[in-house]
């Protein structure tokens, strides 16, 4: 086996962790201020992937509008939408959850996660679409010396790092993020001391939900657009969330790359256990860390 | 005195039902009521969220087919043995998922339970996307010809009926009672002196074998075992059944197992909306119907008993 393969595979992988560390980075900040577990990040991922698609694709031939949404464009309009979408949902339903039992919440995005995927089965094909807008700019392979890799995957990991790590500096480094960790911690006593804890709230599950929005638009060129493209994605990135442990965004950005790179090199060295191997690691986790790594115990 | 009517009720209704409806129809609504039933001893009266009991369920109907199909052995061994995985399996990732807690119980069990799907797709012996098909009935006993529908009926609702009445004598027992003093205040039975993670990981284990009960059970009936079975979609559709019926009830799970099956049934024309009216149901039910409709029965026949004792 040579070292070309391993390392493609591992990109390939860091290429997955990319969107693992921005979903299971968005469930840490909604957990950290709501207490749920927002199930509906998968079909929210979904959702920007098809803003995209259908802004690029479909505009014209359904509404008559003869405007097309491209790639960049959909960078910006589909985290805005589904972010949208976030505040709704959080005003209208979950608002009224948060003083019941935090498991409501999880049954509750559910359902919506089945309409979601339900009402976009209907109008496209389960097996996948393709997204079309790729930009010039970024077809094509660079060569990084020892590889020649896709240029557009290279996009995707950097970009998706740059949301990350500044989403990180966002929140553990800004004075609007240290008010978020204040709300985190103490929501009465943030309240008290005149900040307006239930907006924060709602811009928090909006902000979450947008960055599975983004993630979905930056996965279209990559992946096919399926309905069912986020409802897989979300049971790997819950299990990604039990390992890391959501104390801590920090944590739940670099499990999500490390259990991209351990599922891209499994690849390389056991296929077959390729589709498992992270619950697996989540059992191991379980079994002596249950807490997770970076998590403490709430 | 409620439960005692509803009982008979629902005594009458299983003997007769096929003579009024699809015999297989109904097996499958009964197979769906004990998997109700399992799951809302672990929620309802445990207060464990588990979203991974297809994996039981669906797990279960493997084993069961296997054994039926290509062992030889009879109905009846083929859904004891298919139990029995499903308690080895239960006491395992029982065994994993007690040591989180709330949320994170939910997401582990839903993770775990995705293993047994990716095995059952690429196990060789599970028949991949295919699944396992003509698994045979066979006779029960030696000399009750299962092929014929209402003999086979009959089998079910027996399975049903002692799934039912163990998930009773369980509610009604001290055991139970710790459970629900678990569910109600965690740190108290702790304090208490009971054990929790062992109490926990009883009614978890019992959950799941019971679970295990239904989906063998399913798969001889309908000769086949499928992915479905033990999709995630599968452990949310058994959440919303208890949810639609009344969690925490003992006749809940039973009807909103035959309501959300009907549903699914009667809307199966309409594709990919019978989703979407699904989730609709759910939202409405976590928003607005909580207690269910056994629950808010329950709850007006006490508010009146009270506004008549005062």
């Amino acid at each position: 086996m040579s070292i070309q393969v391993i390392m493609s595979q591992a990109l390939l992988g860091l290429n997955v962790g990319v969107f693992y560390a921005m979903l299971s980075l968005g469930l840490a900040v909604i957990f950290g201020l709501l207490n749920i577990i927002n199930f509906a990040h998968g079909a929210m991922y979904m959702l920007g992937a098809f803003i995209a698609l259908i802004g690029y694709s479909f505009l014209e031939q359904w509404f008559g509008i003869s405007l097309q949404i491209g790639f960049w464009a959909s960078l910006i309009v589909a985290p805005l939408l589904v972010g949208l979408l976030g505040v709704i949902i959080e005003r209208t339903m979950l608002k009224r959850l948060y003083d019941l039992d935090h498991i409501y919440g999880l049954l509750l995005t559910f359902g919506i996660t089945l309409i979601l995927q339900g009402l976009f089965a209907n109008y496209f094909n389960v097996s996948g679409t393709p997204y079309p807008g790729q930009p010039e700019v970024l077809s094509g392979v660079v060569n990084l010396g020892f590889m020649y890799f896709p240029t557009y995957r290279l996009f995707a990991i950097v970009f998706s790092l740059v949301v990350c790590f500044a989403t990180w500096f966002f929140i553990e480094h800004t004075k609007l993020g240290s008010r978020l960790r204040a709300g985190v911690e103490n929501p009465d006593l943030t309240q008290a001391f005149g900040l307006n804890v239930p907006l924060m709230v709602t811009l928090t599950f909006a902000f979450g939900a947008g960055l599975a929005g983004l993630a979905g638009v930056l996965a279209a060129p990559i992946y096919s657009v399926s309905p069912l493209m986020g409802a897989d994605l979300i049971i790997v990135v819950f299990a990604v969330v039990v390992i890391g442990g959501m104390g801590s965004i920090m944590g739940a950005i670099l499990s999500g790359l490390a259990l991209g790179l351990v599922e891209g090199l499994t690849k390389v060295f056991y296929p077959p256990a390729a589709n498992t191997v992270i619950f697996f690691l989540m059992v191991l986790v379980l079994l002596f860390r249950p807490a997770g790594l970076f998590g403490k115990e709430k | 005195m409620t439960n005692r009517i509803l009982f008979i009720v629902m005594l009458v209704a299983g003997l007769t039902a096929p003579f009024f409806a699809y015999p297989v129809f109904v097996m499958d609504l009964l197979c769906f009521a004990l998997f109700a039933c399992a799951f809302n001893l672990l929620l309802g009266y445990a207060g464990l969220l588990s979203f991974g009991h297809a994996a039981f369920f669906g797990g279960a109907a493997y084993i069961a087919g296997y054994v039926t199909k290509e062992w030889g052995f009879g109905p009846l061994i083929g859904i004891l043995t298919g139990t029995g995985f499903a308690l080895v399996l239960g006491t395992l990732f029982g065994y994993l998922a007690i040591r989180r807690q709330g949320i994170y119980f939910a997401m582990v069990t839903l993770a775990l339970a995705q293993i047994i799907y990716f095995l059952a797709l690429q196990m060789p012996f599970t028949g991949g996307e295919n699944g396992l098909q003509r698994i045979p009935r066979g006779d029960l006993f030696g000399f009750i010809d299962l092929n014929n529908d209402l003999a086979m009926y009959y089998f079910v609702f027996a399975i049903f009926l002692v799934g039912f009445g163990i998930i009773y004598r369980t509610i009604h027992s001290p055991f139970g009672e710790v459970l629900q003093a678990i569910r109600e205040n965690e740190s108290r039975a702790l304090s208490l002196g009971y054990d929790i993670d062992h109490f926990k990981l009883m009614a978890f284990v019992l959950s799941a074998t019971l679970a295990g009960m239904a989906g063998a059970a399913k798969a001889i009936i309908f000769q086949f075992a499928s992915l479905t079975s033990a999709h995630w979609q599968t452990s949310g559709e058994v959440i919303l059944m208890t949810l639609v019926g009344g969690l925490g009830t003992i006749f809940g799970p039973v009807l909103g197992a035959i309501t959300v099956g009907a549903l699914s049934h009667e809307l199966s024309s309409f594709g990919s909306w019978v989703q979407v009216i699904l989730g609709v149901i759910f939202v409405v039910c976590v928003m607005t119907f909580r207690r269910g409709i056994i629950g808010e029965f329950q709850h007006r026949l006490e508010r009146r008993k009270n506004q008549r004792e005062t």
